[in-house]
């Protein structure tokens, strides 16, 4: 109880690329702070009042002087912005290659789902050294996902897909934190991420109850909600062929094109007349109140396995 | 030798406070100078309450379990910390009882250009205390001082509507002072005063009146449709409705990032006239200070999107926010530096208001450097929503603000009551403040670089050390403010009388007897220089 902890566990590759970033910006602090903190110190002594009459001589500030303190700064400033924008970009572009997960957040816990069909709640088991992209979203109100061991915070919002991923580079297990106040038991709504080497991890998707991979179980509901009768995949179908719909781009009804995503595949679910598919009659009816959000992502999940239309 | 700026005008016979007497003459002033002292009375009162919610919400944190109070009562009482402090304290403060009482003062004008508007602004501002007062004693509410939906709309069971309606309230009040301040330094100005003349404190009050007058507006409608939403179910922010809750967060921080410089402008403005007074010095680059105020005003609005980097807001709107943010710090930086330029080759006194300006200069550099830490969306996807941010924009608002509030009190307190404070209890006072303000707060840079997150009740074990030295330093800091509300109070009845100009300082407002008269100036003042001419020209013998 008494260890006085001073820096987070370094626990994903993003993890150095944050703390090289972050060193970069405390030098730069202690060397500004240190700076003017001296300067005040030494002209405080320096130029103490000595008599009660002491009269000073009027000083004009060169522009020379003025522009150094605007630029130096400035330009340390551009140098952080470029900096914190390139690690950015690495956080929020997973790899083509990660393993989904995919997440649910209510009050007040944490739901996971794994695309071989395991179900955790408050605690994530993930492979060393894979990395991993959580496909999240909330039940009611905004949560935030948040493991300080490997730098990766985003926000958890109701009504629409986030996305996050890491690649952990130790084996442990490490905090998972709600950040965003979602209420009474919000300092609650925590977990575990336990990170375990490939072949631990192999044997651990082996135990359990396991009624097959998610996307199977979202090509059950897929039929269960007679989603089949209509999206039959024919030319003639009352519905859009969704085969490799994923990531293709698509033309609505009455011009535009959206790219199909998870947010897309949600909304046109819940609420299908929002963006017609161009060639297609609005005539399917919403499923809001019939799916769970969790059921969702099995039938996002079980679309992703669909591969593109064979030509 | 001759001594500038020394006036010995006769001790008044009759000034503002004695002018006259009773309840009335008081509730319908019309004299700034009685309503700042209305408003020096509420804004007191809500410090020392925001303050008592900081005092358990660290007693609760000082062990790991939730054990002095329950979560809804920790969530209430965080939040109802925040909501009073910002709403009814910091933004208020500086503007409403230095302002109102010194702008007058400063630009040789016998009052406000609307004195009645002026009066009126503190009912409003009573008005909306009420409501928050019946909050606090009905059973509080929960949603964080940030009211992010869906939470405050749909879920919250708490008095969040009574809550709004007084944030809704105050809002108008603030709305008022700023465009009395507008009116005021365009049309009141003595004969003489160009803007270039005008005190750097009254530039600041300037910027600060532009985004009251620009700002609360927003928040007045943000907080509306907050209502609408929560009483009427009318779709707005909740998904569930068909709603953005996102939107939420845009149009608050609109406001309420803006709102962080309604606070430290002012500030700002009142270390101008206290670093020129105590180091006996004209200002450093004074056009470059007054500059970037308004700079700050401006671009201070078009940041907000850097409290939403992991909100769900795009890839490319973070970088312009986040490169917009990096602009906003460059004015903050030019003014560090020019107030430590003044010090050079100045003559520099050690009392209380110069102590807090060397406080505020330090731990405004820091709270200003660690932004940077947040502006940068790299970094900020790790710390923002931790005690980082905490520790962040306590240091601003705290470490910068209260201090710049405080030693601009005790600077004019001779001119508001005619007393001196106790120079000796002063000094320690300061010194108390300081430190424990940096055991308060430090730790938390730490604890939130560890990772831990804001508004928790309960926390792991390995964060306790820390937030024990974060409990004892706030339990310095609550002695440390303790101790200027017994001796100020002490000292108008045994207080050293003051005299008109106790400071040898240059302002017109002490040009005038202390107390002031109750149309300040026997005779509208001329001006004929700048405002800090404390030094010789160059070359001249003196």
């Amino acid at each position: 109880m008494w260890g006085l902890p001073l820096f987070p566990p370094q626990a994903s590759t993003l993890a150095p690329q944050v703390d090289a970033l972050f060193f970069f910006l405390v030098g730069v602090s202690v060397f500004f702070s240190l700076l003017i903190a001296g300067l005040i110190v030494y002209f405080a002594i320096r130029y103490h009042r000595r008599s009660e009459d002491e009269v000073t001589e009027a000083v004009h500030e060169p522009m020379a002087l003025e522009l150094t303190w605007t630029m130096v700064p400035f330009g340390l400033a551009m140098v952080m912005y470029v900096w914190g924008a390139s690690v950015f970009f690495t956080a929020v572009r997973p790899p083509p290659d990660a393993l989904d997960v995919y997440v649910v957040g209510k009050q007040w816990m944490w739901k996971f789902q794994h695309t071989e069909g395991q179900r955790e709640i408050n605690d994530l088991h993930v492979p060393l050294g894979r990395s991993v992209r959580l496909t999240m979203t909330s039940e009611d109100v905004i949560h935030s996902f948040f493991v300080p061991a490997f730098r990766v915070k985003q926000d958890v919002l109701p009504g629409r897909y986030t996305t996050t991923w890491f690649n952990a580079t130790k084996p442990g297990t490490y905090h998972l934190f709600c950040a965003e106040y979602c209420g009474t038991v919000h300092s609650g709504m925590i977990g575990h991420v336990v990170v375990m080497e490939p072949t631990q991890y192999e044997s651990w998707l082996g135990t359990g109850a396991v009624e097959g991979s998610l996307a199977s179980a979202g090509e059950k509901l897929f039929q269960d909600l007679a989603c089949n009768t209509c999206h039959t995949g024919d030319a003639q179908a009352r519905g859009p062929n969704l085969r490799g719909l994923l990531g293709r781009s698509v033309a609505l009804e009455g011009g535009g094109t959206i790219i199909a995503d998870e947010t897309y595949i949600r909304e046109s679910v819940l609420d299908p007349r929002a963006k017609i598919v161009a060639g297609f009659q609005p005539i399917m009816p919403t499923y809001q109140g019939l799916v769970t959000e969790e059921q969702l992502l099995s039938l996002v999940a079980y679309l992703k396995s669909l591969a593109g239309p064979t030509s | 030798m001759t001594s500038p700026a020394v006036t010995l005008a006769p001790e008044p016979q009759e000034h503002y406070l004695n002018v006259d007497y009773g309840v009335r003459s008081w509730l319908l002033t019309t004299d700034h100078k009685r309503v700042a002292l209305l408003y020096l009375i509420g804004i007191t009162g809500a410090f020392f309450l925001g303050g008592f919610f900081a005092v358990l919400i660290r007693l609760e944190l000082l062990t790991p379990q939730g054990d002095l109070v329950q979560a809804e009562t920790y969530n209430k009482l965080f939040t109802m910390h925040g909501v009073i402090m910002v709403f009814f304290f910091l933004i208020p403060s500086i503007p409403a009882v230095l302002g109102n009482f010194l702008l007058p003062l400063m630009i040789g004008a016998r009052d406000v250009a609307f004195p009645r508007l002026n009066l009126l602004s503190w009912y409003i501002y009573m008005a909306g205390a009420a409501f928050i007062s019946t909050v606090v004693v009905t059973g509080g509410v929960d949603t964080g001082w940030t009211f992010y939906t869906p939470y405050s709309t749909m879920s919250s069971t708490t008095h969040v509507i009574p809550t709004a309606l007084g944030i809704f309230i105050v809002g108008f009040s603030s709305i008022l002072t700023g465009l009395n301040f507008i009116v005021t330094i365009h049309r009141m100005r003595a004969p003489g005063l160009t803007w270039f003349r005008l005190p750097l404190f009254v530039w600041s009050l300037y910027a600060t009146s532009l985004i009251q007058v620009l700002g609360t507006p927003v928040l007045t409608i943000v907080i509306a449709l907050l209502g609408v939403e929560r009483l009427l179910h009318v779709g707005i922010f909740d998904p569930a409705l068909g709603g953005d809750p996102v939107l939420f967060q845009h149009l608050f921080w609109f406001y309420s990032h803006p709102a962080v410089y309604i606070m430290i402008l002012p500030g700002m403005g009142v270390i101008s006239e206290l670093v020129t007074c105590f180091a006996r010095k004209n200002i450093f680059g004074y056009r470059f200070v007054a500059f970037s105020s308004l700079g700050i005003a401006v671009l201070g609005f078009l940041v907000w999107g850097h409290h939403m980097f992991v909100a769900g807001q795009s890839v490319y709107a973070a970088m312009v926010f986040s490169l917009l943010s990096y602009l906003v710090a460059i004015p903050s930086a030019i003014k560090v530096f020019n107030w430590t330029a003044t010090l050079h080759r100045g003559s520099i006194s050690y009392q209380t208001p110069m102590l807090y300006v060397f406080g505020f200069i330090g731990l405004f550099t820091i709270g200003g450097l660690t932004g940077l830490f947040l502006a940068c969306i790299g970094l900020d996807i790790h710390v923002t929503d931790t005690y980082f941010v905490v520790a962040h924009f306590h240091y601003i608002m705290v470490g910068g603000m209260v201090m710049a509030y405080l030693g601009g009190i005790h600077y004019w307190w001779p001119k508001i009551t005619g007393r001196l404070y106790p120079e000796g209890i002063s000094k320690l006072a300061a010194l108390v403040i300081f430190l424990g303000f940096n055991l308060t707060f430090f730790p938390q840079f730490v604890l939130g670089y560890l990772g831990m997150p804001r508004r928790y009740h309960v926390y792991p074990e390995e964060f306790q050390v820390l937030n024990v030295m974060s409990t004892a330093g706030a339990s310095i800091l609550g002695i440390g403010y303790l101790l200027p509300m017994i001796y100020l109070v002490w000292s108008l009845w045994y207080g050293e009388i003051a005299g008109p100009n106790p400071w040898r300082a240059t302002g017109l407002e002490w040009q005038t007897p202390s107390p002031p008269p109750r149309d300040n100036f026997t005779a509208t003042p001329i001006v004929t220089t700048g405002p800090y001419e404390y030094s010789r020209p160059r070359g001249a013998h003196g």
